[in-house]
């Protein structure tokens, strides 16, 4: 327990401002950030499934934006922040169950490998579906 | 440390945040973590083959019972886990008690009208094709 008194007692974060840059934690912030981008994607994809219960005007139009190049970016930073998420979220069951992989070594490691995972799985499925 | 040596665990926990229902949010945001692994892959993997195809055939990938019935799980889990993720969230930055409240009240009406869109979405498809 500390003397300085605020008016809030419980424990605060550390501030990011005097934080010295480590992957983990940007792993751990990049978490956060993709999580509300899939929140939000879900609103397109939600959209998406109307237009297919609905009319064939609607899903036309879904069509055009999805082929679209600012569609096609869409989806790729989509299929990052899944597969981020996803790899990621592995990791957090990893750590919360059977308590693997809390070593700063292997976290670090394991930080750069997702990274890589989520860029370059996302660029083989854009790849795939280009010339597949 | 010697001043507290008589204090209880109990007395130094209390008044200094929840400790009410976090365990449970905790263990519902892991399950269903558990269960979009399961679900995620299909779904990526399907709606890349039906965003392929022309509507018809996108509508005949989702009458299918199977690909309708996963899509409602996977509709279910995914705004299950989101709805506790944006709760959290809203908790950690929003510090003002009514924006707080409203952004929460915001974020379980939308989870839950975007759930129930969907599943009905899917079942119209289903019940149109004739299964």
């Amino acid at each position: 327990m500390t003397s300085t008194s605020r008016a809030d007692p419980r424990p605060l974060s550390p501030h990011l401002q005097i934080w010295r840059f480590h992957i983990t934690m940007a792993s751990s912030i990049t978490h956060r950030i993709t999580g509300t981008a899939l929140y939000f994607g879900t609103f397109l994809i939600t959209a998406w499934i109307v237009a297919l219960a609905t009319n064939a005007e609607w899903y036309s139009v879904i069509e055009t934006v999805i082929s679209a190049w600012y569609g096609q970016v869409i989806l790729f930073l989509w299929a990052v922040a899944v597969l981020f998420h996803f790899a990621n979220g592995i990791r957090h069951l990893l750590w919360d169950g059977p308590h693997i992989g809390f070593e700063p070594k292997t976290a670090s490691t394991v930080s750069v490998f997702i990274y890589l995972f989520a860029i370059l799985g996302a660029a083989a499925i854009f790849a795939a579906t280009t010339w597949l | 440390m010697a001043s507290h040596d008589f204090i209880t665990p109990a007395k130094m926990a209390r008044g200094l945040g929840s400790a009410k229902t976090g365990t449970e949010t905790h263990i519902r945001q892991r399950v269903s973590a558990i269960a979009l692994i399961f679900l995620v892959p299909w779904f990526v993997y399907s709606i890349i083959h039906a965003m392929g195809g022309d509507l018809a055939e996108a509508q005949a990938w989702a009458a299918k019972p199977w690909n309708a019935i996963l899509l409602i799980l996977t509709a279910g889990a995914a705004f299950f886990h989101m709805r506790i993720g944006m709760q959290v969230i809203i908790e950690d930055y929003i510090a003002k008690s009514g924006t707080k409240s409203a952004l929460l009240i915001l974020n379980s009406f939308a989870c839950i009208a975007l759930f129930v869109t969907v599943a009905l979405s899917v079942l119209k498809i289903w019940i149109g094709a004739g299964a």
